[in-house]
């Protein structure tokens, strides 16, 4: 149990995707302008990631993986040169069938997030949460945990980024750093926090 | 002609995708801790925007609207696959450090963007020097930050030693924070500074500008 | 044309061209640079093998030398718990071959491996394998001039992954390499730094009484039981006196190096 917690304590804090990992970057950058759009889009990361990741976890372990197909009578076979076509695809359906569920049974939500649903599905926090799962070759347990935690862990960054940029609308920054510029600087910063967590386990 | 020089050089500082159009950044950031591993890096994906934009642009005529976006996304997949099998062959050390983020260039929003913006409406040839064009802007950015992070993180240039550092006999202190994540941060920042102080039409305006205070001063 | 474009049959056409065009290109890539790949791999493992041992140096070997150097070792299986050699029919029977048997790639799996209680789990790493490959440089039948173990360990970002060569005592220390760790540059990171680890050769682990007295002393190690530790990584340094007691403890090569050597 305390394993799990662990792992976690660490996707969220420690190896944060966004602040340690760099991953998911445009979109952080893009849509961090608002507390309110943040929420949404950190929100939605965290669901497909909880469903991307375990699911692709099982196909790389029980298709793609060297020997995976001896289930089927083929042990010999090693597909997993084949992995980072399978997940991207998986994520794209994945995203396109979420779209489609939240449009009938949940319009409200489905309006909210608007036009992120797409675009998520290119979000290489969420591809990126899938190749760090294969490459640690963590168990489907594991994989359902990481990727609550490292959902958790963007949605986080995020969210702490855009009451930052709100607040500093406010602020006298200089015109070559105005916008983009003073966000760099201000994510810099947060890393530079985040840092502290190093060494953290459970 | 010119229009091809145009379209290979505007990335370069006016347009240039990390700093301008915010995109590709993830790998800049988290790779250019070794400029070795970073020109690869660079070569790759120039190479994948340039074909994947060739090849989007080939079959742009014939492909389905509601299946658009999947196909761009195999075909720059497949590309990507086939250059990390080569990496994997050919240098295996660094493919070994590039781990991850050889994948990360199929979901590096300057390749799918482009494809997207640029190849779906060209003809083959300017989409594919497009795709060189913008592999050689966010090359530019990321070897400026990888030989500012490498120099005076560890003291070396693609592991031939110019400051010899303390750890080694020498007498430069490395600066320790220029290897870890938040200076790859802060360098860009730095970057977009500079490049906007000189092409000053880059630079974004204000939401809102702030009235000049109306009310007399006194009681506070 | 534009008509034709999103037809149901064009989508169908499309789609299956693009994936047998993409499916064929990347398939034949992937089979024939497979042995490329595969050689890549064994030559670094091996030049990992020969950099702890104090064997390859960077300075004046290349990587044709490699083969050519690694020659000289044996990989043999060792059974941990049994602490000696795994035999010949053993190896027959389980289907492994200490020339291919990949222990990283079994570490999860419950058939090659087991799990460690909390404290058993001395260095962090969750689960050891059953059976471990170790190489010998042989200088006569049962006689050993050196010994190159694997070790691993969980230090401050991730586990580190190394090979430790020892002695024909069992105890001395020939080197030390790490050839894969996540640890922050310029501080735990300074464990591939050969000043650091040019400490090692000579030190000895056990004590008289065969205990693991091994230490990574913070602020100067000078006894023939301890190495210095890295300046601002106390954590990556605890966490190498760890790796060292579990894998020359009890659940590692203790009883192995005790009964062979």
């Amino acid at each position: 149990m305390e394993h799990y917690l662990s792992l976690l304590v660490s996707a969220i804090f420690v190896e944060n995707m966004a602040l340690m990992l760099f991953l998911g970057m445009c979109t952080f950058l893009a849509v961090s302008k608002q507390v309110e759009t943040a929420i949404g889009l950190g929100l939605t990361v965290v669901f497909v990631l909880t469903l991307t990741v375990p699911l692709n976890n099982v196909i790389y372990s029980y298709v793609l993986a060297d020997g995976a197909l001896a289930w089927a009578g083929l042990p010999e076979v090693d597909l997993s040169f084949l992995g980072l076509l399978c997940y991207i695809g998986v994520i794209a359906a994945v995203v396109q069938i979420l779209e489609m569920f939240l449009d009938k049974y949940v319009p409200a939500l489905y309006n909210a997030l608007g036009v992120f649903l797409p675009l998520i599905a290119v979000n290489c926090a969420i591809f990126g949460g899938t190749l760090f799962m294969v490459e640690r070759t963590y168990s489907f347990s594991e994989s359902v945990v990481y990727g609550f935690g490292t959902g958790t862990g963007w949605a986080l960054a995020i969210i702490l980024l855009a009451g930052i940029r709100e607040k500093m609308k406010y602020s006298d920054v200089p015109e070559g750093l105005r916008g983009l510029g003073i966000t760099f600087i201000s994510v810099g910063l947060m890393s530079l926090g985040f840092m502290s967590f190093s060494g953290l386990s459970l | 002609m010119s229009g091809m020089k145009e379209i290979l050089t505007k990335p370069l500082f006016r347009d240039n995708p990390i700093t301008l159009q915010i995109l590709g950044i993830c790998s800049a950031l988290a790779v250019t801790t070794s400029l070795t591993v970073t020109l690869v890096m660079c070569v790759a994906l120039t190479s994948v925007a340039a074909f994947a934009n060739l090849f989007v642009s080939v079959i742009r005529n014939h492909m389905p609207s509601s299946i658009r976006i999947i196909i761009q996304m195999t075909i720059i997949a497949s590309l990507v696959i086939l250059v990390d099998q080569v990496l994997q062959a050919i240098a295996y050390d660094i493919s070994k450090q590039l781990s991850v983020f050889v994948g990360l260039i199929i979901t590096n929003c300057i390749v799918l963007g482009r494809a997207e913006a640029f190849a779906m409406k060209n003809p083959p040839f300017p989409s594919f020097v497009d795709g060189v064009g913008n592999g050689m802007g966010y090359s530019l950015i990321l070897i400026a930050v990888a030989t500012l992070r490498e120099l005076f993180g560890a003291g070396t240039l693609m592991g031939v030693t110019i400051l010899p550092s303390v750890a080694n006999g020498g007498w430069y202190q490395p600066n320790g924070l220029m290897l870890l994540a938040p200076s790859a941060f802060f360098i860009i920042g730095g970057l977009i500074w500079v490049i906007r102080s000189r092409y000053t039409e880059q630079v974004e305006q204000d939401e809102f500008v702030m009235a000049p205070h109306t009310v007399e001063g006194g009681a506070h | 044309m534009s008509s034709n474009v999103n037809s149901v049959s064009n989508v169908i056409k499309v789609a299956l061209a693009v994936c047998a065009v993409c499916s064929v290109i990347i398939s034949s890539a992937a089979v024939v640079l497979k042995p490329m790949q595969e050689a890549n791999m064994l030559l670094d493992r091996n030049k990992n093998i020969l950099a702890a041992a104090g064997i390859f140096d960077a300075t004046q070997h290349t990587n044709a030398d490699v083969e050519r150097l690694f020659a000289e070792f044996t990989p043999r299986l060792v059974d941990l718990d049994a602490g000696r050699f795994l035999t010949e029919d053993e190896a027959a029977r389980l289907e492994l071959d200490a020339a291919t048997y990949d222990q990283q790639r079994v570490r999860n799996d419950p058939e090659f491996s087991d799990a460690l209680s909390g404290a058993d789990d001395v260095a962090s790493i969750r689960r050891r394998v059953k059976y471990s490959t170790i190489y010998t440089l042989d200088s006569g039948p049962d006689q050993y001039d050196l010994v190159v173990i694997p070790v691993s360990g969980y230090g401050l970002w991730g586990i580190m992954y190394g090979y430790l060569a020892l002695e024909s005592d069992g105890n001395t220390i020939r080197g030390l390499g790490f050839y894969e760790h996540g640890e922050t540059p310029g501080l735990g990171g300074e464990i591939s730094n050969p000043r650091w680890l040019a400490q090692w050769p000579g030190k000895r682990i056990f004590d008289d009484n065969d205990e693991v007295a091994f230490r990574v002393v913070k602020g100067g190690g000078s006894g023939e039981h301890q190495v210095d530790g890295l300046a601002g990584a106390t954590l990556t340094s605890r966490g190498v006196e760890n790796m060292i007691e579990f894998w020359l403890g009890d659940l590692g090569f203790g009883p192995f190096l005790d009964n062979e050597l």
